[in-house]
């Protein structure tokens, strides 16, 4: 076992908020995702997730968990031989859901994030910016309770990320919790937001 | 604002600025697991070939054993008395009383003596043509039936025909039918190892071509686990997949292995009177493998579908499980 990345860090998300995690590479901010999203399990401390102690949560209970939550990884991770709206669909076929049921929504989510021409082709021919907008589209397709999203902004130009931004406001004005984890500084100063500040393990918040 | 059926409302941000009218003709959902790709044609192709040895050997080893049946059934079907010539033998009379001592015993169907055109024809291959018989010391056959189900105490024959017609033999070709049954009983015992080996290869062969195709797919497995999908889904599409593949390549060397027994019986009946087909037949029977050889091809199909499944499925779980264990280890 390495080094501790986190330490004495304590904080909580509250419903509907909206916070920026940054801090330097390397600091931990994927690391703290990957805790919220239940994808690694802490060496010592407590972590609750929707008022549920995670170290009781079963491998069972796991996915209905993940479904409350929707998650934008920095690499993308779209299915290279799913179209774009499949990919998007994704989450809503693995609940067994018929298509008929979701298509729409799916559809109009894709428009809504200027995907609507590039509905059907695989990611494979996608550009970086569309790629990172069918990786949103993926996690807001439910409406997640709480959104994380890994250097969200990462792959675009500054004013398709300002698109993006208001994605995700627009989002948490529907109600959904919404971290996004960057060190674009540019990008913080357009929402006066909470920002959550990893540095040499430590947190710090600034409401 | 957009309304979704969902109950969502969105608000255009300006995002989607052009819509272009999408085709109504709608393609059917991808399946989750891709369709082939080259390793997963390698699969196929290798489960096709194991599939088909395994099924030959199967078609030769049940050949074999109905073989070997066949001629301990035959030999044992049949005895031979056998009457040495000698100074003042009246052959034909000994031949005749041995003959009638034979079919007056309890258990024989019928005895009949090998006249002299067939004795000659029976030497001719060493003798040569235009044989004269009578000049030369030649033992006479008499060829005597047994009923099968209720055959004669030899012991008992042999002691009436020795005491009764001199120079007289019975040959119950017991030490011929036991080397027989002795040398068919190893060619099934070698058979049938043969045939477990083949299996035992196609089991792992099939196994490790398809964690070899399963490799490929960690990433889709990692996924649909972080969008929300139980184990149980995974696992589930994933046997789907490759059921279907493993009952495809499998389905192919069956296929194949059948063909080519149908080939092989066709052909050694077109040529039944030949020399060659002769020769098969006395070994071989007619080829024929069988109601149980067919049963065998197709059993050995469904297993090695199911196997490939089998295998996908604990691939995925110990994937899944390698997942979670990996959330202590890692940062």
């Amino acid at each position: 076992m390495g080094a501790e990345v986190l330490r004495d860090v304590s904080f909580d998300i509250p419903a509907r908020s909206f916070q920026f995690l940054s801090g330097p590479s390397g600091a931990g901010k994927t690391s703290l995702l990957r805790l919220l999203f239940l994808s690694l399990k802490p060496t010592r401390g407590l972590i609750t997730v929707f008022g549920k102690d995670r170290s009781r949560i079963t491998r069972r209970e796991l996915p209905l968990i993940r479904r409350r939550i929707g998650v934008v990884f920095q690499d993308f991770r779209l299915l290279d031989h799913l179209t774009t709206y499949e990919n998007v669909a994704l989450p809503l076929r693995v609940r067994g859901r018929e298509e008929s049921s979701y298509r729409n929504d799916v559809e109009e989510l894709l428009k809504w994030v200027g995907l609507g021409e590039r509905m059907h082709v695989v990611p494979p021919v996608l550009s970086g910016g569309e790629k990172q907008r069918a990786a949103i589209a993926r996690a807001l397709i439910e409406q997640p309770e709480i959104l994380l999203a890994d250097e969200p902004t990462g792959n675009v130009d500054p004013p398709l990320a300002r698109r993006l931004l208001r994605l995700f406001i627009e989002m948490n004005r529907l109600g959904t919790a919404v971290v996004i984890a960057t060190h674009d500084l540019g990008l913080m100063e357009q929402v006066d937001a909470r920002r959550m500040i990893l540095s040499g393990g430590r947190l710090d918040i600034y409401d | 604002m957009t309304d979704t059926t969902s109950g969502a409302t969105f608000t255009e941000d300006g995002i989607a600025e052009s819509e272009v009218a999408l085709p109504r003709v709608r393609r059917r959902m991808a399946p989750i697991v891709p369709a082939q790709n080259v390793v997963g044609r390698a699969l196929v192709s290798v489960i096709a070939i194991m599939t088909f040895l395994s099924c030959l050997t199967l078609g030769v080893v049940s050949l074999v054993r109905d073989t070997a049946s066949v001629w301990e059934a035959q030999i044992s079907r049949e005895a031979t008395i056998q009457i040495r010539p000698e100074e003042g033998l009246d052959m034909e009379a000994a031949l005749e009383s041995a003959s009638l001592i034979a079919r007056g015993f309890p258990g024989i169907t019928g005895a009949r003596i090998v006249d002299r055109a067939a004795t000659t024809r029976l030497l001719e291959p060493w003798l040569g043509s235009g044989l004269n018989i009578d000049e030369l010391p030649v033992p006479r056959l008499i060829i005597v039936t047994i009923n099968e189900d209720y055959p004669p105490n030899f012991a008992k024959l042999r002691e009436a025909i020795v005491s009764q017609v001199p120079h007289a033999s019975l040959d119950d070709h017991r030490t011929w039918v036991d080397r027989l049954v002795t040398m068919a009983r190893t060619t099934v015992a070698i058979g049938i190892a043969a045939l477990v080996l083949m299996l035992a290869a196609t089991v792992l062969s099939v196994v490790f071509a398809t964690r070899g195709a399963m490799a490929g797919n960690g990433h889709i497995i990692e996924v649909l686990h972080f969008v929300g999908a139980e184990g149980r889904f995974i696992a589930r599409e994933f046997r789907r997949h490759f059921l279907a593949t493993g009952m495809k390549g499998a389905a192919a060397g069956g296929i194949g292995a059948v063909l080519v027994f149908l080939i092989v019986s066709f052909w050694s009946s077109r040529n039944l009177a030949t020399p060659e087909a002769d020769q098969a037949t006395a070994l071989f029977g007619n080829f024929a493998i069988g109601l149980s050889g067919y049963g065998g091809v197709a059993l050995i199909v469904v297993v090695i579908g199911m196997l490939t499944a089998a295998t996908s499925h604990l691939t995925v779980v110990a994937y899944l499980s390698d997942i979670e264990s990996r959330q202590s280890d890692a940062g």
